[in-house]
């Protein structure tokens, strides 16, 4: 039993229609749902499925269609009649409260708000330099959070943006922090002297967050999205910005700077800049390690320390310690104790992160300490994973790459994705180790330690059948404000297990210490 | 490089357009920022020639 319905004219944002086709497809007695707009690749999918009529056929992008496969009439009935409530709820303002008047045009949004001075703009990424460019030459800063937008086009929105004085958060900025407020996806951290400009989303979220447990605060918190160090057309344009703007806010004494490695020349512009501003500064580039000091600016080894660093100098005071809160010795108790309870055969380590640079984080540990990672991250040959949905050897797969995300929502929205990798890793028998990130905040799930105490506890009773022992070694990014509830959501993933560390560096430096002694089982 | 209308943002009130995924707009909302979530659908109904056609005559 199959029921197609097209609606003209309705349109809704990505995220909530793929959360609402997730719930359809879980109802009982459903084969299939689908609740999408009528886009060429969504109406490409549904006739690959098997639920297009003739009435699809002439649905445009503006047009919702829904399409459910059921195994009764009564089953699909009720399916589409919740659906149907559930778009219905939706276009009435979200969920009970009051109706407000929505503009279709940023002109109209203007009229109704002349005071507004930020766009915050994550349309499908055909759209969106488009309307970013509208929103600069109306004198707006602009956080674009949209991806799939050109290397020419941020080029030219860059360009706009630093002509005008304006912030060009983005193509692909997920999460910043400005004047307290945390935008898309952000922690609420305590606010302070530390200025932080990122070219990289969870890298932001990570040291914002590590800095909030220290103790220290954010004044501002800029995103540039990931290509502005990376590609030598972008220039680093807003990051240059961001530094410069920082400079000059009074609120900001300490400056932080996290990017993945940048290129060389850019690398060098960036470090002009940091010392140019007169203020301490701090520069994570990950990847191979430039530790020390230039000037006013420090290195450092990894983000928690580049965090540590930041609250030291906002103290008027020089970092000295480690910031790890278990010992040589303690570490290495605890790997033993883990190792000690695994099978003979179990001996790689499987990194499952919703955050992409700490993935890359956990893999530079790694490398560095001897370990072949294959990843979906890498480039280089022999390095890249075969296929991203299957680990072999020593592998580190960051699951909000876009090969996962296509038509399902992120990782950090919606866990079932990694549910299901967790119990693909706990059925090869050669898994010793799980290394994972929880990323709370605002955008991300509601409950993630929940979802994942679930899929972990099965892992490990399915291992522990067979007479192994799967470790599980976790970190949290978020702070005690952010409205998951951080101390509930670590004792959600202790309780099923887990081993949590205080950041990521830390849960990678412990599967460090759990993998050298698997290794020497090997030797 | 200036930067004087980012220093004016840094001292002001966060003022919010919010164009797409709906709940950016509750989040904000939930931390006391004024937002104004637009009814936003692609322009031209998604085609893509007026689309561009749009964008020549500068609308």
């Amino acid at each position: 039993m199959k029921k197609i319905l097209v609606r003209k004219n309705a349109y809704y944002d990505s995220v909530f229609l793929m959360l609402a086709t997730k719930a359809l497809k879980q109802r009982p007695g459903i084969k299939e749902a689908v609740v999408a707009m009528g886009t060429e690749v969504n109406l490409g999918l549904l006739k690959e499925i098997g639920l297009f009529s003739g009435e699809t056929e002439s649905a445009k992008p503006n047009d919702l269609v829904i399409a459910i496969e059921g195994e009764t009439e009564e089953a699909v009935e009720e399916a589409c009649r919740i659906a149907e409530e559930a778009l219905k709820k939706r276009s009435h303002g979200g969920g009970g409260e009051k109706e407000e008047y929505r503009p279709v045009s940023l002109e109209g949004a203007l009229k109704i708000i002349p005071e507004a001075n930020l766009v915050v703009i994550s349309v499908p990424g055909m759209y969106a330099a488009r309307e970013a460019r509208r929103a600069l030459n109306k004198g707006l800063h602009v956080m674009l959070f949209s991806d799939h937008v050109s290397v020419e086009e941020e080029v030219e929105l860059k360009e706009t943006a630093v002509e005008r004085g304006l912030l060009m958060m983005g193509p692909d900025c997920g999460t910043a922090i400005l004047n307290g407020k945390p935008l898309c996806f952000a922690n609420v951290v305590r606010r302070g002297p530390i200025g932080l400009v990122a070219a990289s989303g969870s890298g932001l979220q990570e040291v914002s967050c590590c800095i909030d447990r220290m103790g220290g605060g954010i004044s501002q918190a800029i995103g540039t999205g990931g290509r502005d160090l990376q590609d030598q057309r972008v220039r680093g344009r807003m990051m240059l910005m961001g530094i410069e703007a920082l400079k000059h806010d009074p609120e900001t004494r300490v400056i932080v700077v996290i990017s993945k490695p940048p290129a060389e020349e850019l690398a060098a512009k960036v470090l002009s800049k940091l010392e140019d501003t007169g203020k301490p500064c701090v520069v994570h580039f990950l990847g191979p390690k430039a530790l020390g000091r230039r000037g006013s600016v420090r290195f450092s080894g990894n983000m928690e320390e580049a965090a540590a660093m930041a609250v030291a100098l906002s103290r008027g005071e020089e970092y000295h310690r480690s910031c790890l809160s278990l010992s040589e010795a303690e570490a290495s108790r605890v790997a033993e104790a883990e190792v000690n309870r695994m099978a003979s055969e179990q001996r790689y380590v499987r990194g499952l992160f919703a955050g992409g640079t700490l993935a890359i984080e956990a893999m530079v540990l790694f490398e560095e300490e001897g370990f072949k990672i294959l990843s979906n991250v890498r480039k280089e040959p022999g390095r890249v994973l075969k296929s991203p949905h299957r680990s072999e050897g020593h592998a580190i797969v960051d699951l909000g790459d876009d090969v996962f995300t296509l038509g399902r929502p992120h990782p950090m929205i919606d866990p079932s994705l990694r549910e299901e990798r967790i119990a693909k890793e706990a059925a090869d028998p050669e898994t010793a180790l799980l290394l994972l990130d929880v990323v709370l905040g605002y955008g991300a799930h509601e409950d993630p330690c929940g979802a994942l105490a679930e899929s972990v506890s099965k892992a490990k009773g399915q291992v522990a059948g067979r007479g192994g022992y799967l470790s599980i070694i976790a970190s949290i990014t978020g702070t005690e404000k952010d409205f998951q509830n951080m101390a509930e959501q670590k004792k959600k993933l202790e309780s099923a297990g887990c081993l949590v560390m205080p950041s990521n560096y830390q849960a990678s430096v412990l599967a460090l210490h759990v993998m050298r002694k698997v290794a020497s089982k090997w030797m | 490089m200036d930067v004087k209308k980012i220093r004016e943002l840094f001292s002001k009130e966060l003022v919010v357009i919010n164009m797409g995924l709906e709940s950016f707009a509750d989040n904000l909302r939930k931390e006391d920022v004024k937002v104004l979530p637009m009814d936003w659908k692609p322009p031209a109904g998604g085609n893509k020639r007026l689309i561009a056609l749009l964008e020549k005559l500068g609308r």
